[in-house]
């Protein structure tokens, strides 16, 4: 592993970006090769992730090295470099080998599409920003990458500039993510105020010295990560920021899966997991954990009533990412991890199988409009179901392994949060098993003209489905076999700081207790949609509140985004700016000419007035002096 | 002999072009354009020689003028005026190309306020004599009124009386100002000899700042700024919003804090607030603005504020960042009044509500709008996020005034998120008006006008090092005399005043030079 092969596995992507996105306009008539040009410029960085991850597997260490210096001067500098150990190594997987699949089949699933080419130089460069992110040995370094992918994903999300709904959807995401960037820029700030730099390895080492706080006081280090707590629940969509996420779904399906499931909304785990010694020495991993076990409840309940795919999909994407912040909150980072491993399989390949299903059904997202889509469909259904069975905790396939273990870390550490995320579990099962009732079996409801067109996927598109179907299915049992013990744990232990509880209790029993809540969830959802379709109206309070998602949209609109448009035009506008000040400028202009106008009275040219003013004044002087003097 | 060629080269080309407009339309603009690359081509000399382990003024040609009352032609530049020298060479070719075909009546007048006025620019950033300073100050607004008074909008009467008047009753306080000084320094107004502390010096501090403060412009004297925008033509506004309103930070630089630093130091609490004021209310009005031009003009407000915000940290980091947030204000606000301009060429409306989807039929004036827009929002790996970035952490870390106002501006760069891409979302986006099916994309000439920017847009964004290197002596300079640091009070106990500044020059040169070892 060397310094090259980083710059190489970095660049790849931008160059795939740059052909496309200058030269898209030649390529235009061969979408194809312009679509293989993006997915080939993932390939090359997946091949150096690989031989980067198995040479770090081998015992190599790790990297840490600067490529140039960014923003430098006699007291700071901040540098562009690369820090490569066991996290970043995992996190680099997962982008290029998932990021690879998405940009397989987008060739397919984009096919025919006006902005081919702008698509692909969308996406490379999505990837480019989510590998600096990742890549960064510094806070200043992540936060380019962090607002990298942000930009990506509003260009992404709002792909179809002429559907409002879809610009208003980017416009949202990139503005929410502001708000969560002004903590992380606020984190870096104080960070950078204590310790005179963002490199990890030297925050890090300083913040495990000793006498730590009698240097930077006790405060620092809480109020630091609490601030770039806050740039996470931005970009990983928790509460009170996840808004964003379901509107998210706007963009083209493969973009929801590669950025909005399986990657970008995953930084703000990372960004814990990376900062673990901070969160660890601060004690802030309950308010992480608090935060994500709410999310995740919260959500879960939201995607109980939905009746469009991709929302339902979206919704369970801001659910899982509460539990890994439960995970690195109770300070069982590598779980946290792993989790994200898993559910980027599953979850992209969840997105994946929603895409074919609309690729079917020319876009219908409504999934009481479909139906009985199991036999036209094989494919798509089986992956599908793999996935939803991954998810939910089905024993032995993927999410069932990392769910458990955090939710045994959780028990360890906070028995309500792991109570809470139980009953999530129960609910996430539910949610996922209603969408392939309602979808894959039963009556097709399909209207007659789509349904003559209704077909499998083509192999560009099913390919990538089957591929990512046997991680989704395999990879907990081959990196989580043995719980605390795993590979995966062995994998990262050096990169986060030891646990401070021992998982108590037996595994058995969790993994058992899971298990059944999962298959109870499913059953539930058996005896409710296996015949039935869920109904056109909300049947009583409770679901009418879920169906309108708690009206949080409602009210942030109500309080905060109309206050401020109306006070910015009324009040600033035009009382203060047209109002007081101009008043106040063009009233003293009015005043000069006033008293000019006054003045100029006694200018009249008439030698006669001049005279009687003459005179008039001296009568005045000579009777003041006469009288007062 | 380098800086007066390329400061009055531009009057050249005025003379130039008064002899020889009877050649025509394209002789004018010919003339025109050559001199203006040429200014530009010989400024980089400028750049090249410049020696950045100094803080001290460089190209320094002294001639005495009228040496009865001490004034003399000193003109010098050093790290912080290299760059607003470049800035503006580099801006007026753009700006005569990209009014090459917009001009209707007379051309030979247009093209010779422009010169006129980059002389002028020039002569403000390089004078070392405040006599000089001030008549390059005053002789600038001239062609300023020409060219908002006869090319600009219907208005155009109003704003250019607003924008003189305005910028006029500061100078009449500066004018005090100046002469204030010229009697304490010996009857002198040479700049470089000024030292040392100044009897009522919070009075001249006020008085060199009001007027600054109108040009920058601080909340609340900006309101003259929407209206000389909105009326003036589009390299009028290009000119105002990159240059002119930098002479006014360059000012505070420059003048008010080197010279008056215990003043700075008392009327921290009182600017600071209106700095942060300034970005957060600049965003929520611009954000409102139906006119784009207006809503540009607003966005100057909020940006300049956080170049106040930095020169006031009194730090290294947040006046390099504000230095270099005044070149990078200069590229990314020129290139939105350049793209705002060529629309308006095209459909002669400026009003948001009258565009929508222009991205389909328009796809690299698309283009080169978005990035303009991600520019002025700060995002990283493009210029303005380095500039912001360095004055928000030096703000912060030093502690001259409270984090809270820090906190507040940082919030200003939500803000600047929301008016700019909603804006950006209402012209670009959505179903194309009938109206605007027919809008051609740019042509050949307004990309060139615009690549140029775009290069340097994104050139400071990924290697602001070569920019950061030749402010950085002189700008630390500015700090040291500017920042009172504990040690240096003991040092100075008992000194008399007039000599302290002195010390903390030597104080410097120390510092300078166990940095060198």
């Amino acid at each position: 592993m060397s310094k090259e092969l980083i710059v190489v596995l970095l660049v790849a992507p931008l160059v795939g970006f740059l052909i496309n996105g200058l030269f898209g306009k030649w390529l235009k008539g061969n979408e194809k090769l312009s679509g293989w040009i993006g997915a080939l410029a993932v390939l090359v960085s997946l091949v150096c992730s690989i031989i980067v991850f198995t040479s770090l597997n081998g015992g190599a260490a790790p990297l840490d090295e600067t490529l140039y210096e960014w923003i430098t001067g006699e007291s700071f500098a901040f540098n562009i470099g690369f820090r490569v150990d066991a996290l970043t190594a995992v996190m680099l997987l997962v982008i290029t080998g998932v990021g690879f699949l998405i940009h397989v089949y987008s060739i397919g699933y984009m096919h025919g599409d006006e902005g081919y080419t702008r698509y692909f130089a969308y996406l490379n460069l999505f990837v480019f920003a989510m590998l600096i992110l990742v890549l960064g040995n510094n806070y200043l370094m992540m936060f380019v990458g962090w607002e990298g992918v942000g930009l990506c994903s509003y260009l992404l999300i709002g792909f179809w500039y002429d559907k409002q709904s879809a610009t208003d959807a980017g416009k949202k995401a990139f503005i929410v993510n502001r708000i969560g960037d002004f903590g992380f820029l606020l984190g870096m700030f104080t960070l950078f105020a204590a310790f005179g730099t963002l490199d990890f390895t030297s925050i890090f080492d300083a913040a495990k010295a000793d006498n730590f706080e009698k240097v930077f006081g006790a405060s620092t280090l809480i109020i630091a990560t609490l601030l770039l707590f806050v740039g996470a629940i931005g970009k990983s969509a928790q509460i009170p920021l996840y808004v964003w996420l379901p509107d998210a779904m706007e963009g083209p399906t493969p973009v929801s899966a590669l950025i909005h499931a399986a990657t970008m909304v995953t930084a703000g785990v990372y960004m814990i997991a990376r900062s673990a010694v901070l969160y660890d020495i601060a004690d802030t991993g309950q308010v992480v954990a608090w935060i994500g076990v709410l999310t995740a409840f919260f959500a879960a309940t939201i995607a109980l009533t939905q009746n469009d795919i991709k929302r339902i999909l979206a919704y369970s994407t801001v659910s899982q990412l509460g539990y890994m912040f439960v995970g690195v909150g109770v300070g069982a980072y590598a779980s946290g991890i792993f989790h994200l491993v898993t559910h980027a399989f599953f979850k992209g390949l969840m997105f994946l199988t929603a895409g074919s299903v609309m690729h079917a059904m020319a876009n219908e997202l409504d999934m009481r409009k479909m139906g009985g889509l199991k036999s036209k469909m094989p494919i798509t259904h089986w992956t599908f179901l793999v996935g939803a069975l991954a998810i939910a905790g089905f024993p032995f396939l993927s999410g069932f392994w990392s769910k458990d273990e955090i939710l045994h870390s959780a028990w360890g550490s906070e028995p309500l949060i792991y109570g809470i995320g139980l009953i999530t579990a129960f609910l996430t099962a539910f949610y996922m098993f209603r969408l392939i009732f309602v979808t894959f079996y039963g009556e097709s409801r399909v209207e007659p003209e789509v349904a003559s067109h209704l077909h499998e996927s083509p192999a560009i598109m099913w390919l990538p489905l089957a591929i990512l179907a046997i991680p989704s299915a395999l990879i907990g049992l081959l990196l989580g076999w043995g719980g605390h013990d795993s590979w995966f744990h062995h994998f990262t232990k050096s990169v986060f700081p030891e646990a401070h509880h021992d998982a108590s209790g037996n595994v058995i029993v969790f993994m058992i207790i899971s298990s059944v809540v999962g298959l109870l969830g499913i059953a539930f959802a058996w005896t409710r949609y296996s015949k039935q379709v869920p109904s056109d109206e909300p049947t009583g309070t409770l679901h009418r509140l879920l169906a309108n998602k708690y009206y949080v949209d409602e009210v942030y609109n109500a309080l905060i985004v109309q206050p401020v448009k109306n006070g910015s035009h009324f009040l600033l506008w035009k009382l203060v700016d047209n109002g007081i000040i101009d008043g106040i400028v063009n009233g003293v202009a009015a005043i000069v000419r006033f008293i000019g106008g006054l003045l100029r009275r006694f200018q009249t040219g008439v030698v006669q007035a001049y005279i009687v003013s003459m005179v008039l004044g001296i009568v005045i002087f000579l009777a003041y002096y006469l009288f007062f003097a | 002999m380098l800086l007066s060629t390329v400061i009055f080269l531009p009057l050249l080309g005025v003379i130039a072009i008064a002899l020889l407009r009877g050649l025509g339309a394209s002789a004018i603009k010919g003339i025109a354009l050559v001199i203006g690359i040429l200014t530009f081509v010989i400024s980089l000399g400028l750049y090249t020689g410049f020696n950045a382990d100094t803080a001290t003024f460089q190209y320094i040609t002294q001639e005495s003028w009228i040496s009865d009352l001490g004034i003399s032609y000193h003109i010098g530049i050093d790290g912080i005026s290299l760059w607003l020298v470049l800035l503006t060479t580099f801006l007026t070719p753009i700006c005569i190309l990209a009014a090459w075909n917009s001009v209707e009546k007379g051309l030979s007048g247009f093209m010779m306020s422009l010169l006129a006025l980059e002389t002028g620019m020039l002569g403000v950033f390089c004078s070392l004599d405040l006599f000089l300073f001030f008549v390059f100050w005053e002789s600038m607004l001239i062609p300023m009124y020409f060219l908002i008074g006869i090319w600009g909008g219907e208005r155009r009467i109003y704003a250019t009386v607003k924008f003189v008047l305005y910028t006029m009753a500061g100078s009449a306080l500066m004018l005090v100002g100046i002469l204030a000084l010229y009697f304490q320094n010996d009857n002198s107004f040479d700049l470089t000899t000024l030292s040392g502390t100044f009897d009522h010096s919070e009075l001249l501090f006020l008085a060199f700042f009001i007027a600054f403060a109108i040009k920058v412009p601080l909340f609340p004297f900006h309101t003259w700024l929407p209206d000389a925008h909105v009326e003036a033509p589009t390299v009028g506004s290009v000119i105002l919003a990159g240059v002119l309103l930098k002479m006014g930070t360059y000012g505070i630089i420059r003048f008010c804090l080197p010279l008056f630093p215990d003043a700075a130091e008392k009327f921290t609490p009182l600017i600071v607030p209106l700095a942060v004021i300034g970005i957060i209310y600049g965003a929520l009005v611009a954000m409102v603005q139906p006119d784009l031009k207006k809503l540009v003009a607003y966005s100057s407000v909020s940006h300049l504020g956080f170049v106040v915000l930095g020169l006031f940290s009194k730090n290294p980091a947040g006046l390099q960042g504000s230095v270099l947030q005044m070149i990078n204000h200069g590229l990314s606000t020129g290139a939105l009044f350049l793209l705002v301009g060529m629309i308006y060429e095209r459909r002669h409306s400026r009003m948001i509500v009258d565009f929508g989807g222009l991205s389909k039929r328009m796809p690299i004036f698309a283009t080169i709008f978005a990035i303009a827009t991600f520019s002025s929002i700060g995002l990283p790996g493009l210029n303005g996020f380095v500039g912001e970035f360095m004055i928000l952490f030096g703000s912060f870390k030093e502690g001259a005034f409270s984090k809270v106002y820090v906190v507040f501006a940082t919030a200003g760069v939500i803000l600047a998120a929301v008016y700019m891409l909603w804006m950006f979302q209402r012209v670009m986006f959505g179903t194309l008006d009938k109206t605007n099916e027919g809008l051609p994309d740019l042509n050949a000439r307004e990309i060139v006008v615009m690549l140029p920017i775009l290069l340097f847009i994104v050139w400071i964004g990924v290697y602001p090092k070569p920019f950061l290197n030749k402010m950085e002596k002189s700008v630390g300079l500015v700090v040291t005399k500017v920042q009172a640091t504990p040690a240096m009070g003991q040092l100075e106990k008992g000194v008399p005043a007039g000599t302290k500044l002195a010390l903390r020059e030597i104080q410097h040169e120390k510092s300078e030079k166990e940095a060198e070892q």
